[in-house]
C-alpha cells in the first residue's frame, strides 16, 4: 500500500505557555519548543505499521519553511521512507483551504492508497483532511482510531465519537482518513535513530513544480484570515489562592470540607 | 445580507441534540432578520418527530427522508447537501463528531469557506463575515474575517450560544425528492460500545482528575494518594488515556464520560474545551496548574498555581494529619 501522512511543524504546547506579541499579530515565537503535530505522530505510526504488514511505502509530506525539515526527518527516523517539503513564499498565509490545495497538487503527481493526516493541529480546526479528500474526490472519514486492512480495494475503519463510542465502516480505497489519538502507541525516536536519517535528502517543491497559480493559495487566496491573536479579558474566573504552599494547603483543605470535598 | 442562512440538525432515538437550539442563536448573530432553515435528515417516525420539534423553533424546517439517512454518514449526507443547498448558502453545523466529519469537505464542494470550531460571531460588514475562534487548546483567541461572497460553511462549538427562547410554527417542507441517490464510498456498519471499566466515574461525588501534567505514569500515584485520602475517584483527561496510564473508563470529556460531581479537582489538565464538555452539574472546581494562564483557570472556582508534583504529595500529607 503506498501511504501519504501530511504532517505539520507546531508549538509544543505543553512544553510553552503561548503568550500574545505587544501588537497581537502574533504569538511570541521566540522561545517556542516546537515538535510534530501530537495526532500525526499516531498517524505515522500507524502508516508504518500497516506498511510493515501489507507491504508498500510510506511518505512524510509537510507544507512549510526549511525549518519544517526536522520534523520531516524525525518522522523518517520513526520509520517513515520518505520526505516531501513543499515550500515557497507563495505559500505564506495560506488558510485551510490553500494548505489542502497545495497538498492536492503534490498527491497528484504521485499515486498514493492512503492519505492519512492528524484529526488537527495546533489550530484546533480539523479541516485540511475533509478539505484535500473532498478535492481529490475520494471518500473521507475524520477521528479514525482502527484501521482494517485486508484485500481487495476496501479497508474497515473505526472513527471515534461521542462518548468514546466507535463507529465502524467500510471505506473504498483511496481514501483521506483523519487519525485520532490513541489508536496506537508512536514508537519513541532516539537521537541514534535521527543521525541515520540526518544526510538523506528531502525533496523541496515550490508553486512552480506543483503547477499552482500564484494568488490562489498564501493570503492572496485565502477567504478566512486571522487578524489578530488576543487573550479574552478574563471573566469571573478561579480565585487564586496566595501564600506559602503550607498556607495554601491549608487554606484549601478548609475549602473542601466545606464544600463536601473530604470525606 | 440576502444569503439564506441553515442549521444542520444533528439528533438520536427521535430527539434533536442541544446544539439545534444553539445553532439558530448563532444564525441571529449573523443576520437578527434572515429566516433560518432547518435541514433534519433521517428516515421515519424518528425522523418525523425531530422535524416537528424543530417546525416549533425554525420558521421552515426541511425535511430529507431516506433508508440510507437512518445512520447519520456524513459522506452521505454531504451529498444530500450539495444537492439541496443554493449558491451562497450561509450552513451551520455542531462541531462535534459528526460536524468535524461533514464540514470542510462540505465547504469545497460548495466552493464556500469554512470557518470551524466558532465560539464567537460579532457581525457581518458587506461580505466579510466577523467570528471568533480559538487556538493551541484555548490559551489564545483569534478574530477571524471571512469572505463569504460565495457562502459560508461554519462550525459551531457547543454550549458557546447559550439556547433562547425561539419559537416559531415553521413549515415542514419535504425535500427527498431532491435529495439525489444517498450513494457513498464509505459504509455504516454498526456502532459499537465504549468499553466499561472497574470504576464509574459517573457515580463519585469527588473527583481526583489527572492531566498531562502529572508527567510520568508512577505519579499517577499522588492522584490515587490525594484521592484515598478525601475519599474520591481518580478520573483523567484524554492523554493519559492515549498513554494508557489509565483506562478509559476513567476518562472525562466529550469522547469520554459526562460526570456531575460535587467537586473536581483538576491536576495538570489545561481545561480543553473538549475535557470540560464532560463535567456537567456545575460543580466546585480546583485547578492545580503551574501555568497561570492555563485555560482552566477562567472556569475554575479556586486556583493553585503551582507545581502539581510538589504541592499535591504535601497537601494530602496534611489531609492524613488531620484526622
Ligand atoms: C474529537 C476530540 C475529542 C476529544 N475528547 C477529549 C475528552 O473526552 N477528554 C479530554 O480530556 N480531552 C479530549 N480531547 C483532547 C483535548 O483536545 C486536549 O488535547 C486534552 O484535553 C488535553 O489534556 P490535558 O489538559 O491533560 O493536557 P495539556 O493540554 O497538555 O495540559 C497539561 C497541563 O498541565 C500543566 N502542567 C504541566 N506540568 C505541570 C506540573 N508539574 N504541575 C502542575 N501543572 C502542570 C500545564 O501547564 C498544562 O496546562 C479531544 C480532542 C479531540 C480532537
Amino acid at each position: 500500500m503506498e501511504i501519504l501522512v501530511c504532517v505539520k511543524r507546531v508549538p509544543d504546547t505543553a512544553e510553552n505557555e503561548i503568550v500574545v506579541n505587544g501588537k497581537g499579530t502574533d504569538i511570541e515565537r521566540g522561545d517556542l519548543v516546537y515538535s510534530v503535530n501530537e495526532w500525526d505522530n499516531y498517524a505515522v505510526e500507524e502508516a508504518i505499521q500497516i506498511r510493515d504488514r501489507v507491504g508498500g511505502s510510506v511518505t512524510v509530506v509537510t507544507v512549510g519553511d526549511g525549518d519544517s525539515e526536522e520534523i520531516l526527518r524525525r518522522e523518517m527516523a520513526m520509520g517513515a521512507d520518505k520526505g516531501i517539503l513543499l515550500s515557497d513564499d507563495a505559500f505564506n498565509g495560506s488558510d485551510g483551504r490553500g494548505i489542502a490545495s497545495i497538498l492536492k497538487s503534490e498527491i497528484e503527481k504521485g499515486k498514493y492508497d492512503l492519505i492519512l493526516t492528524g484529526a488537527q493541529a495546533d489550530d484546533g480546526a480539523a479541516q485540511v483532511g475533509g478539505m484535500l479528500a473532498a478535492m481529490l474526490d475520494m471518500p473521507y472519514a475524520s477521528l479514525v482510531n482502527k484501521i482494517e486492512t485486508g484485500s481487495g480495494n476496501t479497508i474497515g475503519i473505526g472513527r471515534e465519537i461521542e462518548g468514546g463510542n466507535q463507529e465502524m465502516s467500510e471505506i473504498d480505497l483511496p481514501c483521506v482518513l483523519s487519525i485520532q489519538t490513541g489508536i496506537n502507541e508512536p514508537r519513541y525516536v532516539g537521537i541514534r535513530g535521527i543521525r541515520k536519517v540526518a544526510s538523506v535528502e528531502i525533496p523541496v517543491h515550490g508553486a512552480g513544480d506543483l503547477g499552482i497559480a500564484a494568488g490562489s493559495v498564501g493570503a492572496a487566496g485565502a477567504k478566512v484570515k486571522r487578524v489578530d491573536y488576543f487573550v479574552p479579558p478574563a471573566g469571573e474566573g478561579a480565585e487564586i489562592l496566595e501564600g506559602s504552599s503550607d498556607e495554601i494547603a491549608e487554606k484549601l483543605i478548609e475549602l473542601l470540607k466545606s464544600k463536601g470535598g473530604i470525606k | 445580507m440576502t444569503q439564506p442562512i441553515f442549521a444542520y440538525i444533528t439528533h438520536k432515538n427521535g430527539v434533536a441534540d442541544d446544539s439545534a437550539l444553539e445553532l439558530i442563536v448563532a444564525a441571529k448573530k449573523i443576520d437578527p432578520s434572515a429566516p433560518v432553515t432547518a435541514i433534519v435528515c433521517g428516515d421515519g417516525a424518528e425522523l418525523d418527530a425531530v422535524c416537528t420539534a424543530m417546525a416549533a423553533v425554525y420558521p421552515e424546517v426541511w425535511k430529507v427522508s431516506s433508508p440510507a439517512l437512518a445512520y447519520p454518514n456524513a459522506e452521505v449526507v454531504r451529498g444530500v447537501l450539495v444537492n439541496l443547498l443554493p449558491a451562497g448558502a450561509v450552513t451551520l453545523a455542531p462541531h462535534d463528531t459528526f460536524g468535524m466529519d461533514l464540514s470542510p469537505g462540505l465547504s469545497v464542494k460548495l466552493n464556500a469557506a469554512f470557518v470551524p470550531d466558532v465560539v464567537g460571531i460579532e457581525g457581518v460588514d458587506g461580505v466579510t463575515l466577523k467570528a471568533v475562534r480559538q487556538e493551541f487548546g484555548g490559551q489564545v483567541s483569534t478574530h477571524i474575517h471571512c469572505d463569504m461572497a460565495s457562502g459560508v460553511v461554519l462550525n459551531i462549538r457547543s454550549g458557546v450560544f447559550q439556547a433562547d427562547d425561539s419559537k416559531a410554527s415553521g413549515a415542514v417542507v419535504d425535500k427527498s425528492g431532491q435529495a439525489g441517490d444517498c450513494k457513498a464510498k464509505r459504509r455504516f456498519i454498526e456502532v459499537v460500545a465504549a468499553e466499561v471499566g472497574d470504576v464509574d466515574i459517573t457515580k463519585s461525588d469527588v473527583l481526583v482528575s489527572v492531566g498531562r501534567g502529572i508527567e510520568e505514569q508512577e505519579n499517577i500515584s499522588i492522584a490515587q494518594e490525594l484521592a484515598d485520602a478525601i475519599g474520591a475517584v481518580v478520573s483523567c483527561s484524554r492523554p493519559i488515556v492515549d498513554a494508557k496510564w489509565l483506562e478509559k473508563a476513567r476518562q472525562v470529556g466529550t469522547s469520554g464520560k459526562t460526570v456531575k460531581p460535587k467537586v473536581y479537582i483538576a491536576l495538570g489538565i489545561s481545561g480543553s474545551f473538549q475535557h470540560m464538555g464532560g463535567l456537567k452539574g456545575n460543580p466546585f472546581i480546583v485547578a492545580i496548574n503551574k501555568n497561570s494562564k492555563a485555560p482552566i483557570f477562567q472556569v475554575a472556582d479556586i486556583g493553585v498555581v503551582l507545581d502539581l508534583l510538589e504541592f499535591v504529595p504535601e497537601l494530602t500529607e496534611k489531609i492524613k494529619e488531620m484526622k
